[in-house]
């Protein structure tokens, strides 16, 4: 913890000394989970696209203000998440925030309650009828491969923003729930609401492809 | 404690995020484990979910333009710096 503050310090100090490559650097990784951050609170990924711009140029104009109370990324986010909000506004947009207040409103199991005995059945309520099959016996390439990155892919840009934006933070940037937890402004567990339903639904968009003859 | 009735798989499946994110209290913690340590179904339903972190973590969020890039570090530079 102590040496992430301290490469924060490094970062924040090439950046105030004008370090170009520094800058492009995290302009490249951060972009990624910040447009789709974005993406929870405007209507499109033109839009998003440019709220990230917009977020990025207030940086640099703010730089010199950045006390470093906080890290740099969160600082960042911040500005991101108060851009996208009045972008929002701007465009006349209610933002579906109950996704974000209230996930657990509307119920999402899972895995589908088919592949589960009923509550009534006399021996196994409840449990599997159709289990999972075990993945560590696949041949590795059949997970590791392109094509399955892609499925991968292709199934968290088919998320719900709020819970794209969660699970991008969280399992593709490696950020802890607290992190998440404050740049998206959700309480501890709509964070693990939005999580467990994005995993559930990319395990089962890998299941139906690994599992396909 | 061993009157509480046992979590059911589909039950478990609901859980499992809580239980990875250590966000179960040790009671129920303690069920789910049971339940796990006695059920090949559930535990083959983990290690899914497990894979399914590790693979998300291989994939990379599609970033800003190059040419967007670009203009922002133009931006940065006529900025000039930054004390």
């Amino acid at each position: 913890m102590v040496e992430f503050a301290a490469d924060d310090a490094q970062l924040v100090a090439a950046l105030r000394a004008g370090d170009e490559a520094t800058f492009g650097r995290i302009v490249d990784e951060w972009s990624g989970s910040m447009l789709r951050v974005a993406q929870i609170y405007v209507s499109s990924r033109a839009v998003a696209e440019e709220v990230v711009q917009e977020t990025w140029l207030a940086v640099v104009r703010g730089l010199a203000q950045f006390e470093g109370r906080s890290m740099l990324r969160t600082w960042v986010f911040r500005i991101l998440t108060n851009t996208a909000k009045t972008r929002a506004q701007r465009e006349g947009r209610t933002i579906p925030f109950s996704a974000l207040r209230d996930p657990a409103r509307v119920p999402e199991p899972a895995v589908d309650p088919d592949r589960f005995h009923e509550a009534a059945h006399a021996r196994w309520p409840g449990h599997w009828a159709s289990p999972p099959t075990r993945w560590d016996t696949l041949p590795e390439e059949r997970l590791l491969g392109e094509e399955t990155r892609g499925v991968i892919e292709r199934a968290i840009e088919e998320l719900p923003p709020s819970q794209r934006a969660v699970i991008t933070l969280r399992d593709v940037e490696g950020w802890n729930a607290e992190e998440v937890r404050n740049a998206l402004e959700v309480s501890e567990s709509n964070q693990r609401v939005l999580l467990h339903r994005a995993r559930a639904k990319v395990r089962k968009a890998i299941e139906e492809y690994v599992e396909e003859t | 404690m061993s009157t509480v009735e046992a979590l059911s798989c589909q039950e478990i499946v609901e859980l499992v995020t809580d239980y990875l994110e250590g966000a179960l209290a040790p009671d129920e913690h303690a069920r789910v484990e049971k339940h796990l340590a006695g059920c090949t179904k559930c535990d083959a339903y983990l290690d899914q979910i497990r894979m399914t972190i590790r693979l998300v973590g291989r994939v990379d969020a599609t970033s800003l333009s190059a040419e967007a890039q670009r203009g922002l570090v133009e931006a940065f530079r006529s900025f000039g710096t930054h004390t």
